[in-house]
């Protein structure tokens, strides 16, 4: 049987990012403030996680100007999207199997 | 927030948890429900015994009768009793709702209830603007069921926004609406039934089941 723990994304091991995938899996996208609002975390912390994922190619960052103020949504990416339902699969069996 | 995630069982109920709360509005309060049907249920009853006479009038035998003249005095009387509970029961909602959301430590305006509302207000007010042509062109036996109509079409469409019990109070309003356009004559009796004692109802079990 093939261990579920290698379809396990290490990539997602933070529960931020966790978090922030699960909000962007049923959301078109969302911006900084609502990500941050909803995780209930730091500019500089939320940022960095967002920084990892966006390098990863999970999510992409979109930065637009509403009026004048800067607004940056967040979308993810069908890799994202296939990478986070390995890892709740992955998280599912493991659960089945204890 | 834990930093690392070590167990796959809490990671999937805190998955599962975030999904809910970043795509729907949860902080919608049983009792807003049951003030908007005490609301309906009075504004029903001062249309009742003050406007129409305890049924002396007849609602409809009343406005079969008006005939040519749209905006009589009753008419007009009814508007506004009608806007009273409407302004009312959203005062309600909004004030019970802000309540449940400051005690579970959340915002009240954020992007699920931004998208509540306009998927809420579309159908809902598409529906206002009908109900006013149907008073204008004097089809009064009408309203009451165009209400219930537009109202259910409006809770379905933005119940798949927030608990899922306002999916089922939209269907239930939409066939108490069929049924007022099918027994015109008690039109009032069943706007009665779906914007007060249904909201009363589906606002007591929301009630029991999330904030208790």
């Amino acid at each position: 049987m093939k261990n579920p723990i290698s379809n396990l994304q290490k990539v997602f091991e933070s529960r931020i990012r966790l978090g922030i995938m699960s909000a962007l899996m049923v959301n078109d996208t969302l911006d900084f403030n609502a990500l941050k609002d909803l995780l209930e975390l730091t500019d500089g912390n939320l940022a960095s996680h967002l920084k990892a994922l966006e390098q990863q190619e999970i999510i992409v960052v979109s930065k637009q100007f509403i009026g004048r103020k800067p607004c940056t949504t967040y979308r993810a990416t069908n890799l994202g999207k296939d990478l986070f339902r390995q890892h709740l699969a992955a998280l599912e069996e493991l659960i089945g199997n204890q | 927030m834990e930093i690392n995630s070590t167990n796959p069982k809490e990671d999937l109920q805190a998955i599962r948890e975030i999904m809910e709360r970043s795509s729907k509005f949860l902080s919608l309060s049983g009792l807003s429900g049951i003030f908007a049907g005490v609301c309906a249920l009075i504004g029903a009853a001062v249309a009742w015994f003050v406007v129409l006479g305890s049924g002396n009038v007849h609602y409809d035998e009343y406005y079969c009768s008006v005939g040519a003249t749209p905006f009589n005095q009753v008419s007009i009387i009814l508007g506004i009793d009608a806007i009273i509970v409407l302004i009312a029961a959203f005062l309600g909602a909004y004030y019970f709702s802000s309540k449940k959301a400051k005690k579970s430590g959340q915002k009240l305006w954020t992007s699920s209830t931004r998208r509540l509302l306009g998927h809420l207000f579309i159908p809902l007010v598409s529906g206002g603007i009908f109900v006013l042509i149907l008073a204008f062109r004097n089809n009064i036996d009408l309203i009451a069921s165009a209400m219930l109509i537009f109202y259910g079409l409006s809770l379905v469409n933005a119940g798949k926004f927030t608990l899922g019990e306002i999916h089922y109070l939209g269907l239930t309003e939409i066939v108490l609406g069929v049924l007022a356009g099918i027994f015109i004559l008690y039109g009032l009796l069943f706007w009665v039934i779906g914007f007060g004692v249904m909201h009363i109802v589906y606002g007591i079990v929301m009630y029991y089941r999330y904030e208790r």
